[in-house]
Formats: C-alpha cells, sequence, structure tokens
C-alpha cells in the first residue's frame, strides 16, 4: 500500500462521515422531507381505496339509477337488447356462492387433513420439502388451472365422478339429476377447491406450529392418541387461525375469475341459476370478464361494473364476518394468537 | 405402549382381587369396555392418519398433472419462431406469442417500478416510523391510529378480487385518456403489489436489532439516513423477497389486463395503447375453437410457468438461505 492510496481512503472516510452526519440545518431538513415522504406513501393506500369506492360508485351508478340498487341484486334477466334492456345480478351471486360453497366443503376438510399431516405426523424431513411442493402450487396462476382443467380435468371428472353421480343418484334425488357435461357448477367448485388447498393448508399448518407443546403433552400424558391430541389440543387452540385460513380460501374462491370463466359453462339470464349440481352457471367475476370488452352499451358496461360493486360488497362481508368471528373466538379463549 | 400393558396387568390384578367378594365382575365389565374403547381409538387414529395421507396425496397429484401437461403439450409447439412472431391469423396455427411475451415483461415492469418504491416507503413507515405497541400522548395515538388503519387498508386491498382492480383501472385511467394503455395495466397490477411488499418490508424491518438502530443515532446520523443505509441494507434481503413475490403474483394476472391493456395482435407501440400479455393470451387461445390454438396456448402457459417458477422458486431458496419467513398470507 502505498502513502497515496492511504490518504485517498482517508478522504473517502471523510466524504462519508460528512455525508452521513453532515450540518444540522440540513440533517433536519433531510430528515421532515424523508419523514414527509414515507407518511405521503403510507397515506396512498388509503388513498387507493377511496378510488376503489369511488370509481366502482361512478360506474355503477347508472345501472343503479337503471335498476335501482334491489332490482338490481333481485333481477334474474339478462338482456342487453336497446329497448327492452334489463338487468339482474342474482343469479351469479347464486352461481359465485355455490361455486365457493363447493370448494370450500371440499378444499377446507382437506387443507385440514394436510396440515394434520405436514404438522402433526411428518417428521421435518419429509414436510419442509413437501411444503415447497405445496406451495409451490399455490404459485401457479389461475389462468393455467382454467387451461388444465379445460383441456384435461374435465374430462376425468364427467366421467369417473359426475357420470356414476348421475346414474347412481339421477333417478332419485333431483339435485343430481341432469346429464353431466363436464362444464358446470360442481368441476367449477372441485378446481377452485384444488387451487385455494395450497393457501388454506400453509395456514392452518403454521396455526397448527404456534400451538404449544405443553397442549400437546397434556394430551399425550393423559393416554390420547394421535389424532385425539389434534382433536383435544392443537384444534381448539388454533380454531380461530383455522376459521381465518378457510374464510380467506373462501374469499380467493369468491372472487377468481378465469378459471371460472373458462368451465363454469358460461350461461346468462335464468338459465344462469344452477338447479342441479351439474347445471351450467357464471359467476359475477366470469360474466365481467366474459363480456366486459363486448358490451354494447354504456348501459351494460354500467351494468357489468354493477357486478363488480355487489362482489365487492360480497368480499368485504365476508372479510368483516372473518373478522367479527375470529375475535370473538379469541375473547373465549385467550392466548390465540391470531 | 409398556406403560399401558403394565397398568393393564396391575389393573387386571386389582379386579381378580376384588372378583373374589362380589358376584358381579363389574373390574372385569369395566375393562372389556375400556379395552374394546381403546382398540376403536387406535383404529379411529389410524383411519384419521391415512386419509390425511390421502389428502396430501391428492393435492400433490393436481399439480404433477398440471406441470406434466403443460411441459408435454408446452414442448411441443415451443420454438425460436413461436417466441419471437407476432401471432398469424386465428386458427390458421402459424405465428408465435412474441408480443405476449414482450408485453408481459413491459406491464409488469412498468408495475414494479410503480409498486416497488410505493411498498417499502410505506412498510418503512409501518416499521421505523409508526410502531405498533403501547401509544401514551395524544399524538402517538393518533400515529398508531393512522398506521393501524393503513395495515387493516393493506389488508382489505390484498383481499380485493382482481377484476374489480381491473374496474378501478378502467374507470380511472382508460375513460380518462379514452383508449385501453399499459399505463391502465401497469397502474391496477400496482395495486395488487403495494400491500405484499409493505407487509413483507415491515415484517422484516422489525428484524433488524435495535442496536445497530442506537449504533447509527450514537454516530450522530439522522434518522432517515439510518433508516436507509443501516436498517434497509441490512434487511435488503427480505425486501427483495417482497418484492419478487409480489412480482410473481402480478405476472399470473389475467383479470386486470381484460378491461386494461386489452390485448393485441401487435407488437408494443407506446405506453398509451393496448399491448398483449402471456396470460390474456392463453385465454384468447384457449376460447378459440381450433386445435392449433389450444397446442399454441399449452406452449404459452409453459412459457408462464417457466417465468413464474423460476421467480418463486428462486425466492423461496433467498428466503431460506438467510432465515426469512415468509408469511403465507400474502401470497
Amino acid at each position: 500500500m502505498t502513502s497515496g492510496s492511504v490518504h485517498i481512503n482517508t478522504d473517502i472516510k471523510e466524504k462519508v462521515s460528512s455525508f452521513l452526519v453532515g450540518d444540522r440545518k440540513r440533517r433536519k431538513i433531510g430528515d421532515k422531507l424523508f419523514h414527509g415522504l414515507v407518511i405521503g406513501t403510507a397515506a396512498y393506500t388509503l388513498l387507493i381505496i377511496v378510488i376503489v369506492v369511488v370509481s366502482v360508485g361512478l360506474g355503477s351508478a347508472k345501472i343503479f339509477s337503471y335498476e335501482g340498487f334491489i332490482g338490481f341484486v333481485t333481477g334474474t334477466n339478462w338482456n342487453a337488447v336497446e329497448g327492452r334492456e334489463s338487468y339482474g345480478a342474482l343469479p351469479y351471486i347464486i352461481g359465485t356462492l355455490m361455486s365457493s360453497g363447493i370448494a370450500l366443503l371440499i378444499g377446507v376438510p382437506m387443507s385440514i387433513g394436510i396440515a394434520f399431516f405436514l404438522s402433526e405426523m411428518a417428521p421435518s424431513r419429509l414436510s419442509s420439502p413437501l411444503s415447497f411442493v405445496i406451495e409451490l402450487l399455490a404459485a401457479v396462476p389461475s389462468i393455467i388451472y382454467g387451461l388444465w382443467a379445460l383441456f384435461v380435468f374435465r374430462f376425468l371428472i364427467k366421467d369417473w365422478i359426475e357420470t356414476p353421480l348421475y346414474n347412481t343418484l339421477g333417478p332419485y334425488i333431483p339435485f343430481f339429476n341432469q346429464a353431466p357435461f363436464g362444464l358446470d357448477v360442481f368441476t367449477a367448485g372441485i378446481v377452485l377447491a384444488i387451487m385455494i388447498i395450497p393457501i388454506v393448508s400453509s395456514i392452518s399448518r403454521d396455526v397448527m406450529r404456534a400451538v404449544p407443546n405443553t397442549q400437546r403433552e397434556a394430551a399425550y400424558s393423559l393416554g390420547a392418541t394421535r389424532w385425539e391430541t389434534a382433536r383435544i389440543a392443537v384444534f381448539p387452540y388454533g380454531k380461530s387461525g383455522l376459521l381465518g385460513a378457510s374464510i380467506l380460501g373462501f374469499g380467493r374462491a369468491v372472487g377468481e375469475t378465469m378459471l371460472v370463466t373458462l368451465i363454469i359453462g358460461n350461461a346468462i339470464g335464468p338459465a344462469a341459476i344452477p338447479t342441479t349440481l351439474f347445471s351450467q352457471s357464471q359467476t359475477l367475476s366470469s360474466l365481467i370478464a366474459n363480456e366486459f370488452n363486448e358490451a354494447s352499451s354504456d348501459l351494460q358496461l354500467s351494468a357489468l361494473i354493477g357486478l363488480g360493486a355487489v362482489l365487492l360488497l360480497l368480499t368485504m362481508i365476508i372479510n368483516v364476518v372473518a373478522r367479527l368471528m375470529v375475535s370473538k373466538m379469541v375473547k373465549v379463549s385467550p392466548g390465540d394468537r391470531e | 405402549m409398556n406403560n399401558d400393558n403394565e397398568h393393564k396387568e396391575g389393573q387386571e390384578k386389582i379386579s381378580k382381587e376384588k372378583s373374589l367378594n362380589t358376584s358381579i365382575n363389574y373390574r372385569q365389565v369395566f375393562d372389556d369396555i375400556s379395552s374394546k374403547y381403546t382398540s376403536r381409538r387406535r383404529i379411529t387414529n389410524k383411519v384419521v392418519s391415512i386419509v390425511a395421507i390421502v389428502f396430501v396425496i391428492g393435492a400433490i397429484i393436481p399439480l404433477g398433472s398440471i406441470l406434466l401437461e403443460v411441459i408435454k403439450n408446452g414442448i411441443a409447439v415451443i420454438s425460436i419462431q413461436f417466441l419471437t412472431q407476432p401471432p398469424g391469423s386465428i386458427g390458421s396455427g402459424s405465428g408465435g406469442i412474441g408480443p405476449a411475451i414482450q408485453g408481459t415483461l413491459i406491464t409488469v415492469g412498468l408495475a414494479s417500478l410503480i409498486g416497488a418504491p410505493i411498498g417499502i416507503l410505506s412498510g418503512i413507515y409501518l416499521s421505523e416510523y409508526a410502531p405498533a405497541g403501547s401509544a401514551k400522548g395524544g399524538r402517538e395515538r393518533a400515529i398508531s391510529f393512522f398506521a393501524n388503519t393503513i395495515r387493516l387498508f393493506n389488508d382489505v386491498l390484498t383481499g380485493l378480487p382482481s377484476i374489480v382492480i381491473g374496474i378501478v383501472g378502467y374507470v380511472t385511467i382508460v375513460l380518462a385518456i379514452n383508449s385501453f394503455s399499459v399505463w391502465a395495466g401497469a397502474f391496477a397490477l400496482s395495486i395488487i403489489m403495494i400491500p405484499i411488499i409493505s407487509r413483507v418490508t415491515e415484517e422484516t424491518l422489525k428484524l433488524v436489532p435495535n442496536s445497530l438502530r442506537e449504533a447509527g443515532y450514537s454516530l450522530g446520523i439522522s434518522k432517515s439516513k439510518i433508516t436507509l443505509f443501516i436498517v434497509l441494507k441490512n434487511a435488503k434481503d427480505g425486501v427483495l423477497t417482497g418484492v419478487i413475490l409480489a412480482i410473481s403474483r402480478i405476472a399470473g394476472e389475467t383479470a386486470p389486463l381484460i378491461m386494461t391493456i386489452l390485448g393485441t395482435s401487435l407488437f408494443f407501440t407506446s405506453l398509451t395503447g393496448p399491448v398483449d400479455a402471456l396470460p390474456l393470451r392463453i385465454w384468447r387461445l384457449a376460447s378459440q375453437p381450433y386445435e392449433s390454438a389450444h397446442a399454441f396456448g399449452w406452449g404459452a402457459a409453459l412459457v408462464l410457468i417457466l417465468m413464474i417458477l423460476i421467480l418463486s422458486a428462486s425466492l423461496r431458496i433467498i428466503a431460506r438461505g438467510r432465515g426469512i419467513k415468509v408469511r403465507t398470507e400474502t401470497i
């Protein structure tokens, strides 16, 4: 090392320290500016929420003044012919709730079973690669689930599940009495279940792992089996978290668009009300996606945005209910984490 | 197991002794019943364990099937021409997905340029300027109320259906400039990114030990510079994880793009005009009634899934290597 380079080093050091410490006045101004900047960016979130509410409200104002809010939500027609225009969201609300309900009925028990396996049964050598695989499933975009469901899964489900169900139960129970086609509310529900399993099971696993081991030890010491331990010590302790995970999954299913658009059959008007498990249907989001670019009038566009407003309300209600239920349960059992 | 047996033997002894004095052997009856229940309990336990394993396999099979089908059908159509050419006329089976790849890169890139700085700065605010905790004075209480409101609204934003965010992009930008545009798409996607990045940033910055901040203060360094050059620098892997997570999430989004960038079969021309994107192209191809279009759809799906899986695998490797915990709720 020559003396020159040492000189340069001290020079740099001085520059760095004078940059970091600086003189007092400039330091204060810089601090204030930065503080203002971070407050501003944080407040941007509030601005976005306002923008969301205002723009959905403005966009749907026309249809709500034409049909009335109650009329729009309870109407069943969807007619864009000029002079006979009539728009109602009820069939799509039912379609949304039914497909997401099927997803919830199938997805949540499976997710909790998977979480039980990952947190209570599997050795860590097995559970961490498995978790990795299941989290990868969460990274697959929904359009690819849709593509797979449309070209591969729908034939499997039609031949192996729907047709046998139709043949055995169809003649006796009206709910199963429709010749299955593969593109229906049942297929949509099952693929939605596959889609929400990764997220619901990984949160449930985290919740179950957060249960202190003393809980398990207490149950084991009473002679409980592994399943009994989970039932009496782990599930009650983490129930609010498990419930939260399920409702989050439900919210995901309600808002999902592309996958449903490809496989639900895209029925319109009163025909979209699913009367059997194998009916073609339509959800709020899938109708928006299908018709948005082909809307022939401002009123139809406004009706589609109105569906968005209903969807926004629905997801907000689900979120609020989830929060209320979770906080209620936390009060019942203090010590819960979530 | 051994303890169980010993216990049972002991009980049997007692019951034998008692049976000498009583006409009905209650102890024996009780033991019979309890052993019956024990075996039933064991069977229940076995059944539940098997069901759990079946569920795990049941969740992995679709993933395997999706990956297999995408790779099998996708590789068949991938070529240089497929990756670089614009789509040919509908049903002709010629051309490629060049504009879609370019459009995805441009839209996602622009969305990241908007969303990443805002998300990171808002995470910095929540972690460094408004720490959650006990608030004493009126001013502190106001700050903590403001911060909690932002955390709540971040959660609300994460839960919004993406199609609603698309409507927002349409009403605010497409209607305003009277054209489907890259700006509208990037704005919509940035709304999805911001809460994710903000949350991950807040949580990783909280993990930076306080002693580092105190060392900075003791040298007389200002708070903004401590935050940027000490705290943020220490947490950069975690922040990067959040950004990659958000990018891999928005790269596959389709619904908001329908009403913002529209999709076109031409290459990018300007930020105020429509552009194509991979998820949109997959949707359009899958909806066409031609075998050749479906084959192209699989090809586009392979390109998209490779982009996302590489991103998300690298994310998890970074996160695992540095001991960063990615909260699953934000995925």
